[in-house]
């Protein structure tokens, strides 16, 4: 028996620098993950659990049910704050609108490059202003923070500071029971709304920012905080029943469920958003006027369509088709390739993302998978394969 | 009643002239969750080392290898329903197919149950 794709490059982020056995970099929790006794991973430069004794469908399902805490420090955090208006300065790097963000809000948008492809698709959060400061707060993907952070710096460094916060931890906490739990040690932390931040300046685990997002399609919060806290922070959290660590095969699975792209896999530098089908994260106004890298072709193909489309594609069979398995049409005609592709867990059948020439993007096309020689019958789908439960407030 | 170990983690239990091929335990835990199996057909011909099957964990793809050459006699239809019985019961139901043997003297490429132990002990 032999394992073509490795755990470790079905996850691995690429266009990372994934240094030689030995020198790979450490998160604050990686004693926690190795007591836990994780199967441990290189990704994006850092030792990572893939999975722990409870197994990643386990680990998937209970998020999904319940709630799932992840080790997400290797990605990078980002100040960036100005004399001047600073969402304006972000918005000459990122098509989201930036400027229209009240203080205490976050947006999901992207870097891109001239070609109107995508250096790295990130968070940002309006803090406000502070100390005579404009202030934003950045999350991005780990295997792209040295060059995420190059780009910015390049690009604006001249107007505003740009610091990475390379001591603090980051903590997904995701599933419907992530708001009760959190709210147990942050007050008023489940009433925070979707796509917002909280900031806890003297908590016991230190100064504390909150935000209500994620990456599986389920109501949760992303906790930054000093690395030497976040062990105990992480512990106190799965003290309590229903809690499980999820490794990065899980954080795979449900957000690949949740229909949300994969930098290095579904979206990269040759990829436009258009493409990527992230139109819905670029403002009216920015449509309108532009003035972000690679306008020009991402406001033609707003105009005229993109010559490919991300999709979902559900696989008929029980065949898993995976990342790099050619699509074809129904007379055996190449037209795009899978980039995200594997089991539900949810769902207990293989789903996949890929891109599919125009023409081939509406739901219920049907597609050929060649999968080891074979044809498997396949069709377009519309994404999310799993409804999307973020949170909604109330009064809304 | 023998059974024999190949270095890729297949295993093969001889019952008369025929063996009874699967992935061993070692293996079902390194893969993690198993979600689907694809088997070879009956009357299929294998030389040692033939790709004759593929299991597929959540996380990848892997390839089963014939540890003998010989023929497909029968494959394990309740793993196609039910592909998680490898991480149950990988050494004993859930086998993935039988096959007649071309020639006993293959089985001296392979390990014994205890020279198996020692290796994957090896591999920590």
């Amino acid at each position: 028996m032999s394992t073509q794709n490795s755990p470790e490059n079905l996850v691995a982020d690429t266009g990372s620098e994934v240094p030689s056995t030995g020198s790979l970099r450490r998160t604050p929790l990686h004693d926690l993950h190795i007591s836990r006794q994780a199967k441990m991973v290189p990704f994006a430069g850092y030792d990572m659990p893939v999975s722990y004794p409870l197994g990643t469908l386990k680990e998937h399902l209970n998020a999904r049910e319940s709630v799932g805490i992840f080790d997400v420090s290797h990605m990078g955090q980002f100040l960036i704050s100005s004399e001047e208006a600073v969402a304006q300065l972000m918005e000459r790097l990122v098509p989201g609108n930036i400027v229209g963000l009240k203080p205490g809000r976050m947006r999901y948008t992207q870097l891109t490059n001239s070609d109107g492809g995508i250096i790295d698709d990130l968070m940002v959060t309006r803090l406000g202003v502070d100390g005579g400061r404009d202030w934003l707060f950045l999350v991005v993907n780990g295997a792209r923070k040295e060059v995420d952070l190059a780009h910015i710096k390049a690009s604006i460094g001249d107007a505003a500071n740009v610091v990475e916060l390379e001591d603090q931890a980051l903590i997904a906490v995701q599933g419907p029971m992530a708001a009760s739990h959190l709210e147990r040690l942050f007050k008023g932390v489940s009433a925070a709304p979707f796509m917002s931040i909280m900031k806890y300046e003297d908590s016991a685990y230190g100064k504390v920012w909150i935000s209500r997002c994620g990456y599986t399609g389920e109501d949760g919060f992303e906790i930054s905080l000093a690395g030497l806290h976040a062990a105990t922070l992480a512990e106190k959290l799965l003290s309590a029943d229903g809690v499980e660590l999820c490794g990065l095969g899980a954080r795979d699975s449900l957000r690949l469920e949740a229909g949300l792209c994969l930098y290095g896999h579904d979206i990269d530098e040759a990829t436009s958003p258009v493409e990527a089908g992230l139109t819905w994260s670029i403002g009216k106004r920015r449509r309108e006027n532009g003035g972000f890298p690679g306008d020009k072709r991402i406001m033609r193909e707003l105009e005229e369509g993109a010559d490919r489309r991300l999709v979902g594609i559900s696989p008929l069979g029980r065949a898993p088709a995976r990342e790099g398995v050619a699509i074809v049409d129904g007379d055996g005609k190449n037209i795009g390739q899978i980039t995200s592709g594997g089991f539900s867990p949810t769902l207990s059948r293989p789903i996949a993302m890929g891109y599919v020439a125009k023409g081939f993007a509406a739901a219920g096309t049907e597609l050929g998978l060649l999968v080891r020689g074979k044809t498997l019958a396949a069709e377009v789908v519309d994404l999310p394969f799993v409804p999307h439960r973020y949170y909604r407030s109330r009064k809304a | 009643m023998s059974v024999y170990f190949t270095k890729d983690h297949e295993y093969i239990r001889i019952e008369g002239d025929v063996g009874v091929v699967g992935i061993s335990e070692y293996a079902q835990e390194q893969l993690g969750d198993i979600v689907f199996v694809e088997l070879p057909d009956s009357g299929k011909s294998l030389q040692s080392g033939d790709e004759a099957a593929v299991v597929e964990s959540v996380k990848a793809a892997s390839e089963v290898y014939a540890p003998v050459s010989g023929e497909v006699v029968e494959s394990n239809e309740d793993l196609a329903d039910n592909p998680a019985l490898v991480n149950e019961t990988p050494e004993e139901g859930a086998w993935f197919f039988k096959m007649k043997l071309s020639d006993q003297n293959e089985l001296e490429n392979l390990m014994s149950a205890d020279d198996y132990k020692a290796f994957i002990e090896d591999l920590g």
